[in-house]
C-alpha cells in the first residue's frame, strides 16, 4: 500500500501515504490533528464561509485507510475537533458517518490543545496512553513516543508535502485533517525535537523517506495561503 | 464665441492659452448625462474634463462635494491636484481640491468624510472604500460630476468593472450625476461608451483631432540582436547615442526585470555620466517619487521604465520614446509613442529595439500596423461575478439593502447590463450562505434577511470587508531594504525569487547591485555590493499576449520568399529555419520533435498568444501523461509551446485532434495550476479568502493552509459551485484563452506537420531561455522525486 515501514522502540510501524500510522502487530491505526469542524468554527466566529466539506473529506480518507488496513483499534492523537463546540456542531450525516466508523472498533481519543475535554462522540478519552513499548500523546514530551500537534511538512524536488518525522526515539505525525497547514520541518522547534539523523517521511501517492532537512536551504516560498 | 467662463478668461489670456475644439465641445456638452472624450496624449484631455466643473463651481462655490475624479494611479491623483492649482489659484477661485488614496493619512480621511472638498481626486479602490461607510449617502448627496481618467486602461481589468458598479451606486445617491470618461486612442470607442454609460442611458463620444502620424522606426544597431533572450542590451551604444541626441528619452521595457538589467548595463556604459533614472512598479514609493521629481524638474535625460509610466503624469519635455522588446500590442505601442512630445499637433518620435531575432519580425509587423492605423483589441466580456460578490459585501457594510433595488442598480452599470436576476441571486446567496449545496451555514450567514432588508449578521465584519476591498491581487512579495537601522527601502521582490537566494548572492534592485544578507521580519535585507555577476530579480510584471492582429501579420511575413524589410541577420535566421525545418504557416500547425540535454522535446508553433500557448501546454501534457510519455514540464511564449519529458513523442498528430483537445479542456480544467491561481484570485475578490496582510504573517504555519486545498475540496464535493463557475469563465477568457486555441484550430483544420529532428531548431532555441516554466505533476515527476529521495538517502548512508 505504498507505505514506508520503519521501527520505533522495536515496534514495526508503517507510515501510510495518507498521513496515517499503521501498527500491524496491534492492528492499530493512528491519525493526528483531524481538526474536524474547522470550517463551521470559522463561520461561527464571523469568519468566511469556507466550503463545508472538510469533515467529509477527512472522514472519507479515514474510511479508506480503515478499509485498507482492517484496523481493529483507532487512536486519534489530539486536535481531533477544531474546538469544544465543533463535535456538537457536526451535521447529522457526518456524525452518523463517524459513528459507523467507530462501530466495532476500539476507539481512543487523545485530548489535544484544541479539544482539551471529552466530547459526546463515544470512544474513550485519555490525556495519553502507553501501548506496549510506545506512548501516545498530543505534544511531544518524552522517549519512545508518538505525537502530533506540529503538522510537520517538508519539500522534495520543489514539492511541499505533509510529513512524518522520526529519529528512532520519537515520531511526530503529519496533520490528517483536510483544512490544515503545516510547519516546515527545518523550523527550530522541530529541529530541537528531533535528533541528528532523523528522517522525514513525505506523504502523497507514496510515502517517501528522506533525511530530515535541519536548516532552511533558503527562504521558503509560501504558497497562496491565509491564516486565521 | 468661446464657452470659456468669463472668470477664467483673464487667466487663459495671460498664459496665451486658447481652448482646443474638443475642450469647447466638453463645455458645450456639460449637461449630457455621459460623455466619452477620446484624445491623443498631450491633447489637454484632463483640463477638458475639469473645465465644466470649474465653470459650474465659479469663483465662490457653496460647500460640498461637486466633482469626483478617478484615476487608475495614485500618483496621477497627486499630479492632477498640483496641475489644477494653476488655473484655480491663477483665476482666484475659492475651490478646494484634495486627493484621497491609499497614501492619505487617517486623520485627513476622517476630515474628508466629515467635510468633503469641492473636487476629490481618488482611485477606484478608495472610492469603493468610501462607499462602504454608513455616511456615504451624506458625503455624495450633492455630487454633480464624475470624471474617469484613463478609462481605456481601467476598462482592461476588473478595476473597471468595480468602478462602474460604484458609479451605479453613486448615481443612486446623486441622481443628477453626470459622467465623463477620458480615454487614449482605442479601437472601439462606442464599446467604451457603453461601458461608461448609465445603462440604458446614452453616452456621446467626442473624438479629438488625433494629430499627425508618429515618426517611428526600428533602431539600427551595430551588434545584431541575440539569437534568444530579451533585454536589448546589444543596443546600449545606439540607445545612449539617441539619449545624447534628444532632450529627454523614455526607454520602455515590457518587464521590470528587463528594465533593471538594461538600466544596469546602460549605467556601466554611460561614460558621459548622463543623468538617467529608473522607474517601475516594484520600486519603493520613495524611489519612484525621487525619479518623478527629478523628471519634473528637468534634471533627467532619460528614464528606463515599464508600464508604470504608460499612464498619466505629463512629463512635458519627452521628445523620444524607445520601446525595447516587441510591443505585443499595437494599441499600447501607439499609446506609448504618444508619451513623446506632449505637445498637441507635433508628431511623436519613437524607436523600436527588438530584443532578439524573433522580435525583429514582430517589430516590423508592428511598424507596418502603426502605419496602416490598424489597432488591435479583444472585446471585453461581461462584468465578472466575483467583483459583484465583493460589491454586495461592500453594500452590506454601508447599511441594510433591498435585493430588488440593488439588482436594479447593478444592471445600470455597463458591464453588468446583461446580468440575469438568477445570476444576481446566486451571487447574493454566495455572499449570504456561501452558496454551497450542503446548506451548512444557515445559522452563521454573513448577511441575513431581516424585515425585507439584507444586513450583516455581525456588524463587526464590516471592518474585515473594508480590509479586503479591491480587485488587484498581488503575487506574494517581500520588501527589500538596506541592512542597518533606518535602512532605505529599495522595493520588493517576488517570494519565489527570494526563495532562490542564499546569503552572499547578489542581484539587481533599483539599478544597483545588492548582496543578500538575510531575511528579517519578512523583509529582505541587503547591503551594497558592486558584485560582478548579479542575478536579476523576478517581478510580477503582467505578461501580455501578443495580439491576434500582430501574430497574423507575423505569419503573413513568413510567407514571403525573402525579407528585404528585415535586417540581414534576421532574414538569414528565418532562411536557416526554413532550410533545417520549416517556417510556421497560418493554415498549418508546425510541430518539431527533438532531443536536447538528456530530455525529449516537443515544440509547437500555434501563434495563439502566450496564454493560449500556455493552455495548449497544459492540455497536451495531460494527453501525454495519459499516453505514458512522462512529460516533466513546458514553457510557452506568444508563438510557441515547448514541452520536455522523459519519452520521445513519435506520433504527435493524435495529440492535436481538435475534438480531443476540446474534451481535454473539460476534464483538464479541473486540476491544474492555472485554474488554482485563477480560483485564488476570484476567491479573494469574492470574499471567500481574506487577503494576507503583511502584519499578520507568522512563521508558525499550522493555522495557514493553501487555497489549493479549498479548490480541490470544492471540486470534489460541490462541482457546480458559483466560485468554480466564475473561475472557469475567468480562466477561459483570461489565462486559459481557449478562444484563441479555437481560432488556431480553425485556421489549421487538423493540418499538422510533424518533423523529427536531431537537434534544437533556430526557431525553438529562444524557448529554452524563457522564464515561467510550468512543471507537470505526474508519473515523470514522481519518478524524479523518488530518484532524488534515493540519492539523498544514499548520500546520508541510510539506504
Amino acid at each position: 500500500m505504498n507505505g514506508h515501514t520503519f521501527f520505533l522502540a522495536d515496534a514495526r510501524l508503517v507510515a501510510m501515504p495518507s498521513g496515517a500510522l499503521w501498527w500491524p502487530e496491534e492492528r492499530l491505526l493512528c491519525v493526528s490533528d483531524l481538526h474536524l469542524g474547522k470550517a463551521e468554527r470559522m463561520a461561527r466566529r464571523g469568519g468566511t464561509l469556507l466550503p463545508p466539506y472538510e469533515t467529509q473529506a477527512t472522514l472519507a480518507r479515514l474510511t479508506a485507510d480503515l478499509e485498507a488496513t482492517g484496523a481493529a483499534r483507532v487512536l486519534c492523537l489530539g486536535d481531533s475537533f477544531d474546538d469544544a463546540e465543533a463535535a456538537g456542531a457536526l451535521v447529522e450525516a457526518e456524525r452518523l458517518w463517524l459513528m459507523r466508523l467507530m462501530a466495532g472498533r476500539e476507539w481512543i481519543w487523545i485530548l489535544g490543545n484544541h479539544d482539551p475535554a471529552p466530547t459526546d462522540c463515544g470512544g474513550s478519552y485519555r490525556g495519553e496512553i502507553t501501548l506496549g513499548p510506545l506512548t501516545f500523546r498530543h505534544i511531544a514530551a518524552g522517549e519512545a513516543e508518538v505525537s502530533g500537534h506540529y503538522h510537520p511538512k517538508c519539500t522534495l524536488a520543489g514539492r511541499a508535502r505533509p510529513c512524518f518525522l522520526t529519529d528512532g526515539r520519537r515520531l511526530i505525525l503529519p496533520a490528517y485533517g483536510a483544512y490544515t497547514g503545516g510547519l516546515w520541518c527545518h523550523d527550530p522547534t522541530l529541529v530541537a525535537l528531533m535528533r541528528p539523523g532523523a528522517l522525514a517521511i513525505l506523504t502523497g501517492t507514496k510515502a517517501i523517506p528522506v533525511p530530515m532537512p535541519r536548516r532552511a536551504p533558503q527562504i521558503r516560498p509560501r504558497s497562496s495561503s491565509f491564516a486565521r | 464665441m468661446s464657452l470659456l467662463p468669463p472668470f477664467l478668461a483673464p487667466f487663459f489670456a495671460a498664459r496665451g492659452w486658447t481652448l482646443h475644439p474638443h475642450q469647447e465641445e466638453m463645455l458645450a456638452g456639460a449637461d449630457a448625462p455621459a460623455l466619452l472624450l477620446v484624445a491623443p496624449t498631450g491633447g489637454g484631455k484632463t483640463l477638458a474634463g475639469f473645465l465644466p466643473t470649474l465653470a459650474e463651481l465659479g469663483p465662490h462655490p457653496a460647500p460640498g462635494l461637486h466633482t469626483l475624479y478617478i484615476s487608475p494611479l495614485k500618483a496621477l491623483a497627486a499630479d492632477i491636484r498640483r496641475n489644477l492649482r494653476a488655473p484655480i489659484e491663477g483665476a482666484g477661485l475659492a475651490i478646494r481640491v484634495e486627493d484621497r488614496t491609499g497614501d492619505t493619512g487617517s486623520h485627513v480621511r476622517r476630515r474628508q468624510r466629515a467635510d468633503p472638498p469641492h473636487i476629490l481626486l481618488t482611485t477606484p479602490e478608495s472610492l469603493a472604500l468610501l462607499l462602504s461607510y454608513e455616511d456615504a449617502p451624506r458625503i455624495f448627496a450633492g455630487l454633480q460630476r464624475v470624471i474617469v481618467d484613463e478609462i481605456h486602461a481601467l476598462a482592461e481589468s476588473r478595476r473597471g468593472d468595480q468602478l462602474m458598479l460604484c458609479l451605479a451606486r453613486l448615481q443612486r445617491l446623486a441622481p443628477g450625476l453626470r459622467r465623463v470618461g477620458l480615454s487614449a486612442t482605442v479601437e472601439d470607442p462606442p464599446a467604451l461608451a457603453r461601458f461608461l454609460a448609465a445603462h440604458p442611458g446614452p453616452c456621446r463620444v467626442l473624438m479629438a483631432d488625433p494629430g499627425p502620424d508618429p515618426d517611428i522606426a526600428m533602431l539600427e544597431t551595430e551588434t545584431p540582436p541575440p539569437w534568444a533572450g530579451g533585454g536589448g542590451r546589444h543596443a546600449i551604444p545606439e540607445v545612449l547615442a539617441e539619449i545624447r541626441r534628444h532632450r529627454t528619452t523614455l526607454v520602455f521595457h515590457n518587464t521590470r526585470a528587463q528594465a533593471e538589467l538594461f538600466f544596469h548595463a546602460l549605467w556601466l556604459a554611460n561614460e558621459d555620466d548622463l543623468p538617467i533614472g529608473i522607474h517601475h512598479g516594484s520600486l519603493s514609493r520613495e524611489q519612484r517619487e525621487r525619479v518623478e521629481a527629478a523628471m519634473v524638474a528637468g534634471e533627467l535625460r532619460a528614464i528606463v521604465c515599464t508600464g508604470s509610466l504608460d499612464l498619466g503624469i505629463d512629463w512635458g519635455d519627452v521628445d523620444l520614446v524607445i520601446q525595447v522588446g516587441a510591443p505585443k500590442n499595437v494599441k499600447r505601442l501607439v499609446q506609448r509613442i504618444g508619451r513623446a512630445n506632449h505637445r498637441y499637433n507635433a508628431p511623436s518620435k519613437a524607436l523600436l529595439v527588438p530584443a532578439n531575432r524573433f522580435e525583429v519580425v514582430e517589430c516590423l509587423a508592428a511598424l507596418e500596423a502603426v502605419r496602416d492605423h490598424a489597432l488591435d483589441g479583444e472585446p471585453r466580456g461581461p462584468g465578472p461575478r466575483d467583483v459583484l460578490c465583493q460589491h454586495i459585501l461592500i453594500t452590506a457594510a454601508a447599511g441594510p439593502f433591498a435585493a430588488d433595488a440593488l439588482f436594479a442598480e447593478v444592471i445600470s452599470a455597463g458591464p453588468y447590463a446583461g446580468l440575469s436576476r438568477a445570476d444576481f441571486d446566486a451571487c447574493l446567496d454566495f455572499v449570504a450562505t456561501g452558496g454551497y449545496a450542503l446548506r451548512a451555514y444557515d445559522r452563521w450567514q454573513r448577511i441575513m434577511l431581516r424585515g425585507g432588508l439584507w444586513q450583516l449578521r455581525d456588524p463587526r465584519t464590516a471592518q474585515v470587508i473594508r480590509m479586503n476591498i479591491g480587485t488587484i491581487i498581488d503575487t506574494e512579495v517581500l520588501k527589500v531594504r538596506m541592512r542597518g537601522r533606518g535602512g532605505a527601502p529599495l522595493g520588493e521582490i517576488e517570494e519565489g525569487f527570494a526563495a532562490t537566494l542564499t546569503p552572499g548572492d547578489t542581484f539587481l534592485m533599483a539599478g544597483q547591485v545588492v548582496r543578500y544578507e538575510g531575511l528579517h521580519e519578512m523583509t529582505v535585507e541587503v547591503t551594497r555590493n558592486p558584485g560582478r555577476d548579479p542575478r536579476v530579480a523576478t517581478f510580477n510584471g503582467t505578461k501580455f499576449a501578443t495580439s491576434t492582429l500582430l501574430t497574423h501579420r507575423i505569419l503573413e511575413l513568413f510567407r514571403q520568399p525573402g525579407w528585404p524589410g528585415l535586417p540581414r541577420h534576421t532574414a538569414d535566421w528565418l532562411a536557416l529555419q526554413r532550410k533545417v525545418s520549416r517556417l510556421p504557416e497560418a493554415d498549418r500547425l508546425l510541430v518539431e520533435s527533438f532531443p536536447h540535454d538528456g530530455r525529449e522535446h516537443l515544440c509547437l508553433y500555434g501563434f495563439a498568444g502566450r496564454n493560449a500557448q500556455q493552455t495548449l501546454g497544459l492540455l497536451l501534457t495531460k494527453r501525454m501523461e495519459e499516453e505514458r510519455l512522462s512529460p516533466l514540464g513546458f514553457v510557452a511564449t506568444d508563438y510557441a509551446t515547448l514541452i520536455w519529458g522523459l519519452e520521445a513523442v513519435t506520433d504527435p498528430a493524435p495529440l492535436f485532434e481538435a475534438e480531443r483537445l476540446r474534451e481535454g479542456l473539460e476534464s483538464w480544467l479541473a486540476g491544474n495550476a492555472v485554474m488554482k491561481r485563477t480560483f485564488r484570485n476570484s476567491a479573494i475578490i469574492a470574499g471567500l479568502i481574506e487577503r494576507t496582510h503583511m502584519g499578520r504573517r507568522r512563521t508558525g504555519k499550522q493555522a495557514t493552509f493553501s487555497s489549493d486545498i479549498l479548490y480541490d475540496t470544492l471540486l470534489r464535493h460541490d462541482p457546480g459551485h458559483l466560485l468554480l463557475r466564475i473561475t472557469r469563465e475567468e480562466a477561459e477568457r483570461g489565462l486559459v484563452d481557449f478562444g484563441r486555441i479555437e481560432e488556431m484550430l480553425a485556421r489549421t483544420r487538423g493540418r499538422v506537420d510533424c518533423l523529427r529532428l536531431d537537434r534544437v531548431t533556430p526557431l525553438a532555441a529562444p524557448l529554452f531561455l524563457e522564464m515561467g516554466r510550468v512543471p507537470v505533476e505526474g508519473a515523470g515527476r514522481q519518478r524524479l522525486m523518488e530518484e532524488q529521495a534515493a540519492a539523498l538517502m544514499a548520500a546520508a548512508g541510510l539506504s
